[in-house]
């Protein structure tokens, strides 16, 4: 891994942010709603509509605003809500951080259920482990999480009462209560991931296990335990890596619709009040940050696999 | 063709995939006949019926027969998604095709725009695209197949290299054929084939997204018997009704099953080698 290419690799992202940016800010300049009528009403007069589009710079050209919004951006002034007419930067930021707590427990899970559940898969390949577990990984994907989480509050929450069935307790202020209420959002975050993932750690470890080298390891004796632990996992783990980060993006997308369901306070219950209200600062600043959260992720991944697979020269 | 069919039935999640992908065909075409109510008619006396001789899958809050509105709602969900990937898929590949063409500079440019607009998950892309036209179910499929078209760029960028690289392509050019045969008779039925599987995929996710967007309140608008739209009016009952629920859950973990495992199975039918 060359200094030139991790360069690089941080250019593409100041690109990525640049195109994501560009994207944001013309959906939201074709919006049709009137920043003016909205912070006024429908009812004001239209010099008073005139002097507040002034001081919005709503007057100027189009690339002068965007100008204008990226410098506030890069200076991390991501502007005022329309809705609350409170600074939009430390909100979001506020709220990204219990989407991120929520994004690691359900990444943690996955984690912790998802590759030995594909271990044991691949070892017992055609037996009927293995089936069980490819039927139910099926069963995972194919259930969208505004269903799951659904039917996770009825028969938990509703019918067993084991659970809160929604609301958001901050972990600091009392932590087992805070616990009980993450437990449902991050279940039903992570069964999509489980079930994907269990599913490419099973195959990634089918194919490593019919490699020569493997053959060679067992040929000259070792156990199944150290050919599975030694040699196996090494290498088939190695692209989970690159799997989990590209699965960042339907986490976040999950994220928006479990935080909304849950009532989770986080950044994707923000984006959807936000653009319920089309409070337009507040719909730049999330997309934005999202975006700026997948791709960061991705860049980690990278810099992992191509820290830990020696064999991979990056340019 | 026949050859790829009997492959496919031959492994367990070809034949499956078919066959669940199949009826919901069916269900598409022939579902509003099939149905033995209007899927809007309220009907005050039958309201929150359990299932039923009468009411097979029971009622919902206005009385309204549910399979019935399952049958006719398989257009509204199934239909929509399918053109929604396909709209994707349409875009991708030009896009795709035409960088894979381009190659060198423009073929880098194009491909780190689409790793970038693709830093955007594809349900808030979709969330973005819907505020911007409005809520409605056409905007939703608008919406779906942008977010999927800079993922099948990608896909078949990746596929179109390969192929170009392959001896039956050197084989062509030496042979001193033109261009167009090339691209037509030598790339393009290689290209289509893993498209075909990505797709397929995809529409297990387009139902999803579909259903999701319309849960939200931005997709299909009441009172359409579209099944993400149905679940959504169905949470507040569940406590009191809980099959109110289920059937459409049901309804579209199965559709979006029967797309994964079609996919699969055209993938490994294509892929004799694996």
């Amino acid at each position: 891994m060359s200094p030139a290419y991790v360069l690089k690799r941080i250019a593409l992202i100041g690109y990525t942010l640049f195109v994501v940016s560009l994207i944001v800010f013309a959906i939201t300049q074709i919006l049709p709603a009137d920043a003016a009528v909205m912070l006024l009403g429908e009812n004001a007069t239209a010099d008073a509509l005139a002097a507040v589009r002034v001081q919005l710079g709503l007057d100027a050209p189009v690339w002068l605003q965007y100008g204008r919004w990226l410098i506030g951006v890069l200076q991390g002034d991501f502007g005022v809500s329309m809705r609350t007419g409170q600074p939009v930067g430390p909100v979001l930021v506020e709220a990204l951080g219990r989407s991120l707590l929520l994004a690691l427990f359900a990444i943690l899970l996955m984690l912790c259920l998802a590759v030995p559940l594909g271990i044991v898969a691949a070892i017992r390949r055609g037996k009927a482990t293995d089936l069980g577990v490819s039927v139910t990984s099926y069963i995972g994907v194919s259930v969208p999480e505004f269903v799951s989480a659904t039917l996770l509050i009825l028969v938990l929450a509703d019918w067993l009462q084991w659970l809160p069935a929604t609301g958001y307790v901050p972990l600091t202020e009392d932590f087992a209560r805070g616990l009980k209420h993450l437990v449902l959002p991050v279940l039903t975050v992570s069964i999509i991931l489980i079930a994907h993932v269990s599913r490419m750690v099973r195959s990634e470890l089918v194919d490593v296990l019919h490699t020569d080298y493997i053959r060679a390891a067992r040929l000259k004796g070792l156990s199944a335990r150290a050919v599975l632990f030694k040699h196996a996992l090494r290498n088939a783990l190695l692209p989970t890596i690159t799997i989990v980060a590209l699965d960042v993006g339907y986490l976040l997308g999950g994220v928006i619709v479990v935080e909304e369901i849950f009532a989770l306070p986080g950044i994707g219950r923000q984006l959807i009040v936000a653009i319920q209200s089309r409070d337009l600062p507040s719909i730049q600043a999330g997309a934005l940050i999202m975006a700026s959260t997948y791709a960061i992720a991705n860049f980690l991944a990278d810099m992992t696999y191509a820290w830990l697979d020696k064999r991979i020269q990056y340019g | 063709m026949a050859e790829l069919l009997r492959r496919m039935l031959r492994s367990p999640q070809g034949a499956l995939g078919l066959l669940l992908v199949g009826l919901m065909l069916v269900l598409v075409i022939v579902g509003p006949w099939l149905a033995p109510y209007n899927p809007e008619t309220f009907t005050p006396l039958q309201r929150y019926k359990p299932p039923s001789l009468q009411f097979w899958l029971g009622t919902d809050q206005y009385g309204r027969d549910i399979l019935s509105r399952l049958l006719y709602g398989a257009r509204a969900t199934v239909l929509m998604a399918i053109i929604a990937s396909a709209l994707g898929t349409l875009a991708g590949a030009l896009i795709g095709t035409t960088s894979a063409y381009l190659g060198g500079r423009s073929d880098e440019a194009i491909m780190r725009t689409i790793d970038a607009v693709m830093s955007i998950p594809s349900l808030l892309m979709a969330l973005l695209i819907v505020t911007l036209l409005g809520k409605s179910s056409f905007n939703a499929l608008l919406a779906i197949g942008i977010a999927f078209t800079p993922g099948m760029a990608r896909v078949t960028r990746s596929v179109a290299l390969t192929v170009r690289k392959q001896d039956y392509v050197s084989a062509a050019i030496a042979r001193g054929e033109k261009a167009r045969y090339i691209v037509w008779r030598e790339m393009l039925p290689n290209v289509v084939a893993p498209i075909v599987v990505e797709m397929t995929i995809r529409v297990a996710f387009a139902v999803m997204l579909f259903a999701t967007l319309s849960f939200l309140g931005l997709g299909a608008q009441p009172p359409a018997p579209e099944w993400g739209l149905m679940v959504s009016e169905s949470r507040r009952f569940m406590h009191l009704s809980p099959w109110m629920i289920l059937w459409p859950s049901l309804a579209i973990a199965t559709v979006a099953i029967g797309f994964n495992l079609l996919g699969d199975g055209l993938r490994d039918a294509l892929n004799p080698r694996t």
